[in-house]
């Protein structure tokens, strides 16, 4: 948009892509937006009649419970993901840079396996007469089978599995940037290894915390699979709840509001994190 | 960062060797959290590569080794005809986004300022798939547009190209610009240079992210379930309704097959991508 010796250069390189993403991104989204202040059809789609009804149903104790259990669940799912790709991240960053590469293949890879058989293998496991009951009972841990399938600590487990690789990224990004003089300047002058890690290397990871969480956080919210799969169904998350609307309740108005109020949570939760973080890395911090 | 460390130890050894064990020392035990981990992420991976060698149709119990699940797989029509369309969709979608996202990354280094147009191209890779999958069917319905595999190609387009321009704006960090002065210096046009300097400068890059695309389409799910018609069903498709109404053995061999070509790709585009950062 900026050259100045070649005013028409641009739009061959960045037409196409951009008209693309107008028709098929911009203008489906704007077009949900628009949906959701209208009437619902009977069969799908909407009725020109203005209304706000889709808002305000969003008030209704039922669909308010959805949207806290769906927000718990998720912070229970990041909080685990932080406590348990923390340490796994700092390891990481600790190894050697041969190792590092593979120790980082090595967390990333079962994120590129298919998305469903990753769920799937969940119910391998987790089932009445699945491994992990075989298991306990083998070792006389219990006598009967636990039932873990189609609970909601079942989904956190799903959930975790499918998105703790999106937490060791960016946490060790952060960890490996970190300047190890400082560290080694603090132990030097007299500070256990516990306070050098308290005091210099969780604040200046706080960020790559951060980004871990969202990374975690956000489609956790929005998934509609594993509740299904590995809940049965019995724990709804908004994600189920906009599908149902979809392809259940034929009330698109409705799914579309669901939809765009979990994306405006998801746009507060990123605001508030870039906000945070750019704080951290600018001030001055004490631990 | 490794080059950093290095020189410090060293510098300290000589000053000071009394400080150094104690500096670097590092805390027992701290592989112990990494393996759990791994023994988190591989064990259900491995419990389905293991079954799927599995004698027995029953999903619970081992009964020696067998290799019977491969051929039932591939003489299984309905994964066969999943797989056939998640091949179009990957195939179409991959060629939309290498060829919209490497202009866009093209015209977003070169003739934009600022953030809008790059944040705007690289939206579709953060954007929740719920939101762009009920959008889509929102928008194909309205527009009439009758849904099946041509209507999945376009939706994956959206989020194929944010991933190709995203990969291609990397390289393109990495590029002399003087070759391309050079070029535009001696009368070529703009359209000429990028075809004859800067895209053959880019191909890893390309190649990186048309690999990424290609894979990302393969196991996508959530879009593709609101896009296409219920006879068109794509593999993820195939195997969501398969967990939903009573798996067979065979999934177990469809997914160590999945397995072992996502590793393989994922390995070619690390490779690519490291290719990417080492030839400034």
């Amino acid at each position: 948009m900026t050259s100045t010796n070649h005013p028409a250069a641009p739009v061959p390189f960045l037409a196409p892509g951009m008209i693309y993403l107008i028709l098929f991104m911009a203008l489906p989204v704007g077009l949900l937006a628009f949906y959701t202040f209208f009437k619902r059809g009977r069969f799908g789609g909407i009725v020109f009649e203005f209304t706000l009804d889709n808002w305000v149903k969003l008030l209704e104790p039922l669909y308010v419970s959805v949207i806290l259990q769906s927000i718990v669940l998720a912070g229970i799912v990041t909080l685990l993901a932080l406590l348990i790709g923390y340490p796994m991240a700092y390891a990481i960053a600790g190894l050697s840079p041969k190792w590092r590469t593979v120790a980082l293949v090595a967390v990333v890879l079962p994120f590129w396996t298919n998305f469903l058989i990753r769920t799937y293998a969940w119910i391998l496991l987790l089932n009445n007469a699945g491994w992990v009951n075989q298991w306990l009972q083998g070792l006389g841990i219990t006598d009967a089978p636990i039932s873990m399938l189609y609970t909601p600590q079942a989904i956190v487990v799903g959930l975790l599995y499918m998105y703790l690789p999106l937490m060791v990224l960016p946490l060790y990004a952060s960890l490996q940037q970190l300047d190890p003089s400082l560290r080694e300047a603090a132990t030097n002058l007299g500070a256990t290894p516990w306070r050098a890690f308290r005091t210099i290397t969780l604040p200046l990871s706080i960020p790559g915390a951060l980004t871990g969480c969202i990374f975690v956080f956000v489609p956790a919210m929005s998934n509609f699979v594993i509740p299904e799969l590995i809940g049965g169904g019995k724990t709804i998350m908004v994600g189920n709840l906009v599908r149902d609307q979809f392809f259940e309740a034929r009330d698109w108005p409705f799914g579309a509001t669901l939809a765009l109020l979990l994306t405006i949570l998801l746009v507060i939760v990123i605001v508030v994190q870039t906000a945070v973080s750019r704080r951290l890395t600018e001030g001055p911090r004490r631990g | 960062m490794v080059d950093q460390a290095a020189p410090t130890t060293t510098a300290m050894r000589e000053l000071e060797p009394a400080a150094r064990p104690r500096a670097i020392r590092k805390p027992r035990g701290i592989l112990v959290p990494l393996w759990l981990g791994y023994v988190f992420l591989y064990l259900p991976i491995l419990i389905v590569v293991i079954m799927s060698f599995n004698a027995s149709e029953n999903l619970f119990v081992w009964k020696g080794f067998s290799l019977r699940w491969y051929p039932e797989l591939f003489a299984d029509e309905k994964i066969m005809q999943g797989l056939g369309n998640t091949l179009i969709v990957a195939t179409g979608a991959t060629a939309i986004a290498t060829v919209l996202g490497t202009l866009l990354a093209y015209g977003i280094q070169h003739y934009t300022r600022g953030g809008l147009i790059r944040a705007f191209a690289i939206a579709p890779a953060i954007l929740p798939d719920l939101l762009l999958g009920i959008g889509l069917l929102t928008l194909f319905s309205l527009a009439t547009v009758t849904l099946g595999l041509h209507s999945v190609i376009l939706a994956h387009g959206v989020f194929a190209t944010a991933f190709v321009t995203a990969i291609v704006l990397a390289r393109m960090a990495n590029l002399d610009p003087s070759l391309e002065e050079a070029s535009r210096d001696l009368g070529a046009g703009a359209v000429r240079t990028f075809m004859r300097v800067t895209l053959p400068q880019l191909a890893p890059g390309i190649v990186a992210g048309a690999l990424l695309a290609f894979t990302l389409s393969i196991d996508e799910f959530v879009i593709a379930f609101f896009t296409t018609a219920p006879t068109q069903p794509t593999l993820p498709i195939v195997i969501y309704s398969m967990v939903r109404f009573g798996v067979t053995p065979e999934v177990n061999a469809l997914a160590t097959i999945l397995l072992l070509v996502s590793v393989v790709t994922v390995i070619a585009a690390q490779r690519l991508t490291r290719l990417t950062g080492t030839t400034r």
